[in-house]
């Protein structure tokens, strides 16, 4: 049985289980109670998607790459003034709905990494439960009050300004 | 039963109202204090967490909650079990646990019975909860309780040997079969002529007390010797088509056993109802008794459960071997050592 081997192992084991023990006891548990005592999430953490609205043209890319399908878009095009007198009216869309159901949602990120422009972040936001289900359908206004509640992009390495894109928040 | 030494007369019937309350208390007690002290709170700690809070303080009512959550099921039965013996079985594995306590000295005249073989009664009606969880397992018509059924019996008749065996030494240096006799004689023994602390067996029957403590862990299917109940592979084992107060039974008896289990080590190894200093006739052990027994059975409790959250599970041909390969032969060489060392000294 190689017992000379193996009783060793398992008084160290005895010892891990038996320290963690008094460690809980003396300076408190790793967990909190948590609806009473509240973790910050990590800055990055994957928690609810915001809409910067101006941003978005209404490209559809993020709703047709999603998996599961749970975001709605309906926009249309108009002509804006010409930028300089004289010029042709130029061709915008303009943002009519923008649903995401976080009912379907599986927080993929596929479309906050898929958006060309920059309309979508993640936010740490978690709590944002409700009684029932049709009201997790959030829409452009609820998403973009998401917004106040992304984090600022960390500071970028000395030396890589150059390098630095200004993206637009 | 002499409950006390009191000078009052009881009749029969008192007398068994007596016995019937406080068997139900040696039963429910243990099972209640093991559970919530142990499994709720030790293990929580020991894997850095808190275990229950809300229900009462620190959690202390979650036990009420459980049960009540158990006693709402509903009684399903599955479709080609064998109903009788599918209803007998938790109650054939309860009246195990309860005939387990009869044997129990909690004072020098605190017990239930005291019979010349109660050792031998404690390792035979230990038995019986072998045939309640077979029952379950062949009267619930499934193959993961028949699987689970087959692995326990197995088990704990491979476990029982070496169990007998480590009493035996016991056995041999106190010279009787009598559970209060053993105590006694722990109680007055002496170490080297020295009878200060009088002579707890685990000192001179160390050997002895872990291969019980081991085979008391196997008895009571406390992982990591849970192969019957092993739920990633035979979801849990002989359980599996029990619901609701069923179950609760069978739990009851699993937790209750093993309190029973740890004070019959803490009779066998450790001095029982006695505590060093004083006088072993003294009435006053009649009442502290009770507690001191209780309080060796909770260290000894703690070193079951302290192996139950450290180790992983067992593979079943290593369970059998380190029964058969290295248990039996340990304690055989045990009970060898024991006699001659009796014959000499």
């Amino acid at each position: 049985m190689g017992l000379s081997i193996r009783v060793p192992g398992l008084i160290k084991g005895l010892g891990v289980t038996f320290k963690t023990l008094i460690r809980t006891l003396t300076k408190g548990s790793h967990t909190v109670q948590y609806p009473r005592v509240k973790e910050a999430p990590t800055l990055r953490a994957r928690g609810v998607i915001a809409l910067h609205e101006e941003n978005c043209t209404a490209c559809m890319l993020c709703a047709r790459e999603c998996p599961d399908w749970c975001i709605y878009i309906e926009g249309h095009k108009y002509k804006a003034p010409p930028r300089r007198p004289g010029g042709k009216p130029r061709q915008k869309n303009a943002l009519d709905r923008f649903d995401i159901d976080f009912a379907l949602c599986m927080y993929c990120g596929i479309c906050v990494e898929v958006c060309p422009f920059e309309a979508l972040f993640w936010s740490p936001e978690f709590e944002f439960s409700e009684p029932k289900l049709a009201d997790l359908l959030h829409d452009k206004d609820q998403l973009s009050k998401w917004m106040e509640t992304v984090p600022d992009f960390e500071e970028y390495e000395t030396g890589s300004e150059a390098k630095q894109l200004e993206v637009p928040r | 039963m002499t409950v006390f030494n009191l000078a009052i007369e009881l009749a029969y019937w008192q007398q068994t109202v007596i016995r019937s309350v406080l068997g139900l208390v040696a039963v429910l007690l243990p099972a209640g204090t093991l559970v919530y002290l142990y499994l709720f709170k030790m293990m929580s700690f020991m894997q850095s967490r808190l275990g229950p809070m809300e229900a009462g303080p620190y959690g202390s009512l979650q036990l009420l909650a459980e049960v009540g959550k158990f006693l709402q099921k509903e009684d399903l039965f599955p479709r080609d079990a064998d109903r009788v013996v599918f209803k007998a079985a938790p109650f054939v594995v309860l009246a195990s646990t309860f005939l387990l306590v009869l044997v129990l000295p909690a004072g020098p005249d605190a017990w239930f019975i005291n019979i010349d073989t109660g050792v031998f009664l404690a390792l035979a009606v230990s038995s019986i909860s072998v045939i309640g969880i077979l029952m379950a397992g062949w009267g619930s018509a499934s193959k993961y309780s028949l699987i689970g059924g087959l692995r326990a019996a197995g088990q704990l008749v491979a476990y029982e040997l070496p169990l007998v065996l480590a009493v035996m030494g016991v056995v041999i240096q106190a010279g009787t079969l009598n559970v209060q006799e053993i105590v006694l004689a722990q109680a007055n023994g002496e170490i080297f002529g020295w009878g200060g602390i009088g002579n707890p067996f685990i000192i001179t029957q160390f050997l002895g007390f872990m291969i019980f403590l081991v085979a008391i862990q196997a008895e009571l299917t406390q992982p990591p010797f849970d192969m019957p109940v092993a739920e990633s592979e035979i979801v849990t084992g002989y359980l599996t088509e029990y619901t609701g107060m069923r179950f609760l039974l069978f739990f009851i008896g699993e937790f209750a056993t093993a309190g029973i289990f740890s004070a019959l080590a803490a009779t066998f190894f450790l001095g029982g109802w006695y505590i060093p200093g004083l006088d072993p006739t003294d009435n006053l052990f009649n009442l502290i008794g009770p507690l001191v027994l209780v309080g060796k059975m909770l260290l000894v409790s703690f070193l079951i459960f302290w192996f139950r959250f450290t180790y992983p599970r067992f593979r079943e041909d290593q369970l059998q071997q380190l029964a058969w390969k290295v248990l039996v032969p340990l304690s055989l060489v045990n009970i060898v050592a024991t006699g001659v060392l009796k014959v000499i000294f």
